[in-house]
């Protein structure tokens, strides 16, 4: 047997975005073994709960993380109006659907810079960050925010978006769409990218499902599950699918992640073909009393939202299990027998949100 | 799309074998979630099948042990983890158990106080 030794990798790294600190027992080169530690960040956004009105809250739920803000918000409003019985109208519910959308752009476009960046090929991040800024831009025209933008509030959301507005936005995704062809062409076929990619940090699907993996990670080993398929939001009204891929490297992650964007530019030009009129939001009266536990599909796979009401306007818990949560296990399971030089490209294919995890 | 989504309330010298059970069925585990209550502790085990969600509700005393289901479900260790490293929970046969080294925070169980 080879000498063993360990690496530390991260919590500051350049190709972490995010701080996550992994002990890496190495054969050689060969990674054997993985030992994660977290709470670098850690703000225990959860306990606020019991000290913060629930709809306050609203605004602490948004900023869990930048990128799964809006779904964040979303995610913990329809969990709050499931148990308070209140019915969301139906222009709200779409509002919400395609500002989640967005994000869903956003993350994935984000994704896709870093990726390049990681691989060394600047003008592929460049080209991936430039269409980001389109994405950005729509969320500011439409909230006042290009990060986060908080619009959603117990019993609907607080902006309405104009009928110029969304015109606008339908156009701004067919131009998206047309200007990503290139990029998914190059992510997809480039040799570059193909060599670093292909084969590494196999998941299989037995494996994928074994380990808990959620969204993008879960769907490239080939498993349909994508939970906008149980018809929240607006998307009992929208056609959905999940999109996968076979292989479970890190090829079929991003080949996944750059599909779901063609799907994204879909569903926000469904919705707004189909947005109805009406009300955005509802008043709300009394305070939650009761539990449950929503699920969203954010752009990084399924979360899930629990809260626990006891009659006053705090409640007693807010639980927010995040993707990342659950694709930490699936990943430390794959870097097992790779490489150290691969390690940091194959945390990054899981897309890692630790201060999602850090809540 | 209906889909189930359902709180299952259980005695904890039921659980384990429940938990097979579930494994057994193809019930994939999707979040372990603790909660301060009076008397302890409230775990909730959500596991998915297709979209239907079904949680195991056990109820923990402050030093009461539960067993670990990492036996079952290997992924389940770093939720345990974390269970047992913010609240405090008491979990046995917990693999690989850090031992109050996943959570590099300066104070222990932080969310052991109710309040």
């Amino acid at each position: 047997m080879a000498k063993r030794s360990i690496i530390p990798f991260g919590p500051q790294h350049p190709v972490l975005p995010e701080p996550i600190h992994l002990d890496l027992v190495l054969e050689d080169e060969t990674v054997v073994e993985a030992v994660p530690s977290i709470g670098f960040i850690h703000r225990g956004l959860e306990k606020l709960v019991e000290k913060k009105d629930f709809k306050q809250y609203v605004y602490i739920a948004e900023r869990v993380c930048g990128i799964c803000s809006c779904g964040h918000g979303m995610g913990y409003c329809e969990a709050v109006e499931h148990v308070m019985n209140i019915q969301v109208p139906p222009r709200a519910e779409y509002l919400r659907t395609i500002w989640i959308e967005m994000s869903r752009i956003h993350s994935h476009l984000l994704w896709l810079g870093l990726l390049a960046d990681a691989l060394g090929f600047e003008s592929l991040f460049m080209e991936s960050w430039r269409l980001r800024e389109k994405i950005l831009s729509m969320m500011d025209a439409t909230t006042g925010g290009r990060i986060i933008f908080s619009v959603n509030c117990v019993g609907g959301v607080l902006k309405d978006i104009t009928p110029e507005m969304l015109r606008e936005i339908s156009q701004t995704m067919d131009d998206m769409e047309r200007e990503l062809k290139p990029i998914m062409e190059t992510f997809l076929h480039d040799y570059t990218v193909q060599s670093r990619l292909c084969g590494l940090g196999v998941l299989t699907r037995d494996q994928a499902i074994l380990y808990g993996a959620v969204g993008p990670m879960l769907r490239a080993s080939g498993v349909e599950y994508d939970v906008r398929m149980t018809g929240y939001g607006a998307y009992g009204d929208l056609e959905v699918a999940p999109i996968t891929a076979a292989d479970g490297d890190s090829y079929a992650r991003c080949e996944v992640r750059l599909k779901e964007l063609i799907q994204s530019f879909r569903l926000i030009r469904e919705a707004i073909g189909k947005i109805p009129e009406g009300p955005i939001a509802v008043p709300v009266k009394g305070s939650p009393s009761g539990e449950y536990f929503m699920r969203i599909e954010q752009p990084r796979g399924e979360a899930i939202y629990y809260v626990k009401g006891n009659g006053t306007k705090n409640l007693d818990r807010f639980r927010l299990r995040t993707p990342t949560t659950s694709n930490i296990p699936p990943m430390l399971e794959t870097v097992k027998g790779c490489q150290l030089a691969d390690v940091p490209l194959l945390v990054l294919t899981i897309d890692p949100c630790i201060s999602c995890t850090e809540r | 799309m209906d889909c189930k989504n359902i709180i299952e309330v259980i005695e904890i010298q039921d659980f384990y074998q429940r938990v097979i059970e579930m494994k057994m069925h193809s019930w994939r585990l999707a979040q372990i979630c603790a909660v301060r209550i009076d008397s302890g502790y409230e775990m909730s085990y959500s596991f998915c099948k297709d979209y239907d969600m079904i949680t195991l509700r056990l109820l923990v005393g402050m030093e009461e042990k539960i067993s670990s289901i990492t036996q079952i479900y290997p992924c389940a260790f770093l939720q345990e983890n974390e269970a047992s490293e913010l609240f405090g929970v008491q979990i046995e046969s917990l693999d690989p158990n850090y031992h109050h080294k996943l959570y590099r925070i300066e104070k222990e169980t932080p969310f052991k106080e109710k309040g």
